[in-house]
């Protein structure tokens, strides 16, 4: 199935309208909400993976109702050669994306929960976290 | 009978590719299934390793004359000074030495993107460095200012001499306050929101040899990469048995060692540059000490597991920082490394500042060297302090 990770932005006028609900409602989309935050201006930011068939149509109803929808065009990459798996990382990743395995204490990093935050990038002690565009 | 082994016949085993080697993690589950005698008998070398970051490092380098010559009173290497109030073109350069147009904390939490360990790993990666002298005039040393580029096969001598590694315990960093803290253990969320803590635990070397029955002055080790020696105990080397308020015994801590080998024959894997959000710059050191089973009470040492070790649990917003004495209990590195502690009645997450894959890596090279008999062992010229020695910390006073 079709698959989008996306930002959207909501002007105040909107924050307070089920639009999510609609999606799921109307549009028999899977939502996956990987970070939300309503600002004290009432604006708000959301990043959202959708899964479904009807992805291009609940763009479209997103669209019409005032959403500023993007792409979710950063992308968070490992270096793996400068990586030296210390930890550092894993309790502050939001998203669980950094983890350890056990027993073999080594790190991994899953992109697929990765939320973008950039925190990863800040904290790593080796700067092996990188963002592309 | 008691087993007795001497450094003499490890060695002699070793030449001859007989030697029994293991590494600290493997000898736990040996010795579980053998039990301590039969294990001594059958192993000659336990090797450990550790690879964490390591501020007080650093590397002595001497850069050759220029013609007409200079003294060399400033060095800066790619923009970080090194210490230079030694002979005319000798300089030590330190791991967490900063640029001195680094912002520092002045936009908190600073990043310290580059300092003297970031420099140190381009030297051993073979990269040319920009190195600048200034100096006043003398009539031997005439020159006053010199820029140019060197590499490490460039200069004369370039020796990685780290005066504080291989701390035997640590303390596990967390946060009672309200907001969130940037320490050289990492960023500490708020209200106890994680812990940090930094050893190899199981494979650490000081916590396999902790009363210094093999390791010492001069001993032979694992470090950076290549073949490094103890060259005398760390500073702050204040080995104890950790205790509880009630007397209850936590196991060792405390113990320092001060290292030193040629770097030109390390390895960038292993001396990686460091930046600690909000902290500094420093040096990531990979190294590794093999320990010879002399006798069962070595064996008995080196089998300890994570279940055994404890760390301190210390707040950093205060008691640290404010030298309150105490700590929030003791922690084993099995529940460190099981990714959640209880302190104060709290389930809290844990992670790792040091590598133990790294760790459980240097501590197989070790292995393979030893096997291979290109790594023979050294006794040592002279004991380290232990616990026996009541080594106390001298605290500065004011005024």
């Amino acid at each position: 199935m079709p698959r989008k990770k996306i930002i959207l932005r909501f002007g105040k006028d909107i924050a307070d309208r089920p639009i999510i609900y609609r999606l799921v409602k109307d549009y028999d989309l899977i939502i996956n909400i990987l970070k939300a935050n309503v600002d004290q201006n009432k604006e708000g930011v959301m990043v959202l993976e959708l899964t479904g068939d009807n992805c291009d149509p609940g763009l479209e109803y997103l669209k019409e109702q005032g959403v500023t929808v993007q792409p979710l065009a950063e992308e968070v990459f490992r270096n793996e050669e400068k990586c030296t798996s210390c930890g550092a990382c894993t309790d502050i990743c939001p998203s669980g994306a950094l983890y350890i395995e056990r027993p073999s204490m080594e790190v991994k990093f899953n992109s697929d929960n990765c939320i973008v935050c950039q925190i990863c990038l800040k904290v790593c002690p080796v700067k092996a976290m990188e963002v592309r565009f | 009978m008691a087993i007795e082994k001497t450094y003499a016949e490890i060695n002699e085993k070793i030449k001859s590719g007989r030697a029994v080697v293991l590494t600290a993690e493997e000898i736990i589950s040996l010795v579980d299934e053998k039990g301590i005698s039969e294990a001594a008998k059958s192993v000659d070398v336990v090797t450990t390793g550790t690879f964490g970051a390591m501020c007080s490092s650093g590397v002595f380098l001497n850069f050759g004359h220029a013609k007409p010559r200079i003294r060399m009173q400033k060095v800066w290497l790619n923009g970080v000074q090194a210490y230079s109030g030694i002979a005319s073109v000798d300089a030590y350069l330190g791991a967490t030495e900063l640029p001195e147009d680094d912002p520092c904390n002045n936009n908190y939490p600073g990043e310290f993107l580059y300092g003297g360990g970031h420099v140190i790993q381009d030297l051993v990666a073979g990269k040319s460095l920009h190195l600048k002298a200034t100096s006043y005039g003398t009539d031997c040393y005439p020159r006053r200012e010199i820029e140019t580029a060197v590499t490490l096969d460039d200069i004369n001598e370039a020796t990685l001499f780290n005066p504080r590694n291989a701390y035997q315990n640590y303390n596990c960093a967390v946060n009672l306050s309200n907001r969130t803290i940037y320490t050289y253990l990492g960023m500490l969320k708020p209200h106890l929101g994680n812990a940090h803590y930094s050893s190899a635990g199981q494979l650490s070397p000081l916590l396999n040899d902790p009363y210094f029955m093999t390791i010492g002055i001069g001993t032979k080790i694992f470090l950076g990469g290549g073949i490094g020696y103890v060259a005398w105990n760390g500073t702050q080397n204040f080995p104890e048995i950790q205790k509880d308020a009630a007397g209850k015994d936590y196991g060792p801590a405390g113990a320092t060692l001060s290292v030193v080998g040629d770097l030109k024959q390390m390895d960038a894997n292993w001396l990686v540059g460091t930046s600690m959000l909000g902290y500094g710059a420093s040096l990531t050191v990979g190294l590794g000490i093999p320990i010879p089973i002399l006798n069962e009470e070595v064996m008995r040492c080196v089998a300890v597991a994570d279940k055994d070790l404890y760390a301190p649990v210390v707040d950093y917003s205060k008691a640290f920082s404010q030298r309150i004495p105490g700590n929030l209990g003791f922690v084993s590195y099995a529940a460190l490394k099981s990714g959640k502690i209880t302190v104060n009645g709290r389930e809290i997450p844990t992670a790792p500042l040091s590598s133990y894959p790294r760790a459980r890596q240097i501590a197989n090279i070790l292995k393979n060297w030893i096997r291979q008999g290109d790594f023979l062992l050294t006794e040592p010229v002279k004991q380290l302090p232990s616990y026996k020695n009541n080594i106390s910390a001298k605290a500065l006073t004011i005024g």
